[in-house]
């Protein structure tokens, strides 16, 4: 199926909707081939915009284009992109059995009936559904029903499978179990996978980059690394993670606040904030942290305990430890924050 | 048990509400069967009614059935395809057509019919065929059709389904035949029936349409009431009765068969 992996390029899409509202400012992207790009932002970003154009059912405006490898597809309706779509709500042909609804891509193809028999239980197989062509789709739970409506979209061998908030409608475990499965396919696969989520947890594990999207514009774009270790923006740090922020008076490359001081990185020493994420803080003694504070609340998370320091002067910081220790409200404690682990946005 | 008195009356209520509606309707009934409608029951039960408006109006049983059915087809090639359009481009225009549409329902028939003639009464061989009271029944029954296959389309994602058909490479046609269409079967069925009913028992419109050699069976009752025997007048509803009711049932068959798949839908 690799064969026909091609990658996409938009060049100058842009989408401005009959009311005039600007969905989505001109954009330049490039996805390669087999690669798994995730367009990840809140809801109204834009990012489905984007697939819709991707897919053919919307049009850029005037002059933006869409490319297939060398193909210029802007032309083409969805119908001959020769693209798989996999969306929220499934989306299955409630007239057909789960193999009717596997096969309709190959059926269309005017394929014979054979052969499209033999696909489609190949499908179902890969997508651990062996035995369920019979059934009828409202037999199924949404996590078999999202499998098929992914087996449909693979029949047709697409050049390029398009992933609408393929897990938003099902429950916490059962998405989970999915987004492996999603992963390990789409690696053995080596198709080219646009992937829509406002959940940066499964951003960060499908992706092999990211694009973070706000209003209409990609604010970044990288692996989950970068994304998350080297945001470009602060909306980036906000949006992916929990980012702590401390404001103060910058004085001397010193960051100086009411509960200490911070040093600054040599290339923004003038800075009057400083961010970092929470497991780059350390809990230390009162007596020996670069900044002071109290415990303001602890949530024992099982893997860690996620803990609130209220700082002498009125700034929250989240800190993240593995301390096996009981932390009480009111507790006096230092914090030391890893200088190299400093981000100025 | 303190429900019970309540109970009875309630029960007490609706058998009296029944009767009220259902004996009437009896009463005709063996009336068509009687000898003598005067006299009643105890002057014999015979068929010989029955076979009068047989022998004299059969031809119009077969008109009714004839223009039925047309109408059933007419209203299925003009009502799925406007259903649709209503289903998938939801606006201010749509909604005025769908106001417009029902005009016909709300407008008295005989309203409807007087502007049918004055319009098109110079065609002389259109004004005195049958298709001149079809296009009356059509234009009457269009609504009923679009209103159910519409009911249906909007309770499924119709959108996204033709969406999704469309990501497989289906055209518009394969799109509105296999994934459109099918889906909005129980719409369109039960759309047809009801359409086939109200055909059938239509008075209004074709009263003012009908020509002595285009008379539906609902003129011909009329007719029958006018100018022959009681008896033959209530043999006639008796024919009426074995046409409808099995159009009724049919109906509300349906509308059961369809609930369970409706629970099942609102369940995920």
């Amino acid at each position: 199926m690799s064969d026909s992996a091609a990658g996409v390029r938009l060049a100058r899409c842009a989408k401005t909707f009959a009311d005039g509202t600007r969905a989505l400012a001109p954009l330049d992207l490039e996805i390669r081939a087999g690669e798994t790009l995730v367009f990840l932002g809140p809801s109204g970003c834009g990012k489905t915009t984007l697939l819709r154009i991707i897919a053919g059912l919307a049009q850029p405006d005037a002059g933006g284009r869409v490319f297939f490898g060398h193909d210029d597809v802007t032309a083409r309706p969805i119908e001959r992109r020769n693209v798989g779509m996999v969306f929220q709500s499934y989306a299955l042909f409630p007239n057909m059995t789960v193999g009717e609804n596997v096969a309709y891509g190959l059926k269309v193809r005017r394929i014979g009936a054979v052969e499209r028999r033999r696909q489609a239980s190949r499908l179902l197989d890969m997508m651990h559904l062996t035995g369920l062509g019979e059934r009828r789709v409202d037999q199924l739970s949404g996590g078999q029903r999202q499998r098929v409506a992914l087996a449909r979209a693979l029949a047709v061998e697409p050049r390029v499978l398009l992933l609408d908030e393929p897990l938003t409608a099902l429950d916490a475990k059962l998405r989970e179990n999915l987004r492996i499965d999603i992963d390990r396919l789409l690696r053995s696969l080596g198709i080219t996978v646009v992937y829509v989520t406002h959940d940066q947890g499964e951003a960060m594990a499908l992706g092999d980059r990211i694009a973070v999207m706000s209003q209409g514009r990609v604010e970044q774009i990288g692996t989950p690394q970068e994304i998350y270790y080297r945001p470009a923006s602060a909306f980036v740090a906000d949006f992916i993670g929990t980012m702590n922020r401390l404001r103060g008076e910058c004085g001397d490359g010193w960051l100086r606040l009411p509960a200490g001081a911070l040093r600054l990185p040599a290339h923004a020493a003038a800075s009057d904030h400083v961010m970092f994420r929470p497991q780059d803080a350390r809990l230390v003694a009162p007596d020996v942290g670069t900044l002071t504070g109290r415990v303001a609340s602890a949530f024992f998370l099982g893997n860690m305990t996620r803990v609130v320091v209220e700082l002498d002067g009125d700034q929250a910081i989240v800190v993240d430890t593995v301390e096996r220790r009981a932390f009480e409200h009111g507790d006096p404690v230092g914090v030391d924050v890893d200088a190299d682990a400093l981000l100025i946005l | 048990m303190k429900a019970a008195p309540r109970f009875v009356a309630q029960l007490a209520f609706t058998v009296l509400v029944c009767a009220f509606l259902i004996v009437p309707v009896v009463l005709s009934v063996l009336a068509g069967l009687s000898e003598n409608f005067f006299v009643g029951v105890r002057s014999g039960l015979t068929l010989r009614w029955v076979g009068q408006v047989w022998s004299l109006y059969s031809q119009s049983i077969f008109l009714s059935l004839g223009i039925a059915l047309a109408c059933v087809a007419a209203t299925l090639v003009l009502g799925v395809p406007v259903a649709y359009v209503l289903a998938r481009r939801p606006g201010r225009v749509t909604r005025l057509f769908e106001e417009l549409l029902v005009l016909p329902v709300a407008v008295p028939g005989l309203a409807t019919a007087l502007a049918l003639i004055l319009f098109y009464g110079e065609w002389r061989g259109f004004r005195a065929s049958w298709l001149f009271i079809l296009v009356g029944h059509v234009l009457f029954t269009l609504p009923f059709m679009v209103r159910s296959v519409l009911a249906v389309m909007a309770a499924i994602d119709l959108a996204t389904l033709e969406e999704a058909a469309a990501s497989l490479g289906a055209g518009f046609a394969s799109r509105f035949f296999g994934v459109v269409v099918p889906n909005a079967r129980h719409g369109i069925l039960a759309g047809a029936l009801m359409v086939l009913t109200l055909s059938v028992g239509e008075f209004n419109i074709t009263w003012m349409l009908h020509t002595p050699l285009t008379k539906t069976i609902p003129v011909g009752l009329a007719d029958a009431y006018a100018s022959l025997r009681l008896e033959v007048g209530s043999a006639y509803t008796i024919v009426f009765f074995v046409m409808i009711i099995p159009l009724l049932v049919a109906m509300q068959w349906l509308a059961r068969e369809r609930s369970p798949a409706m629970a099942r839908r609102d369940e995920r």
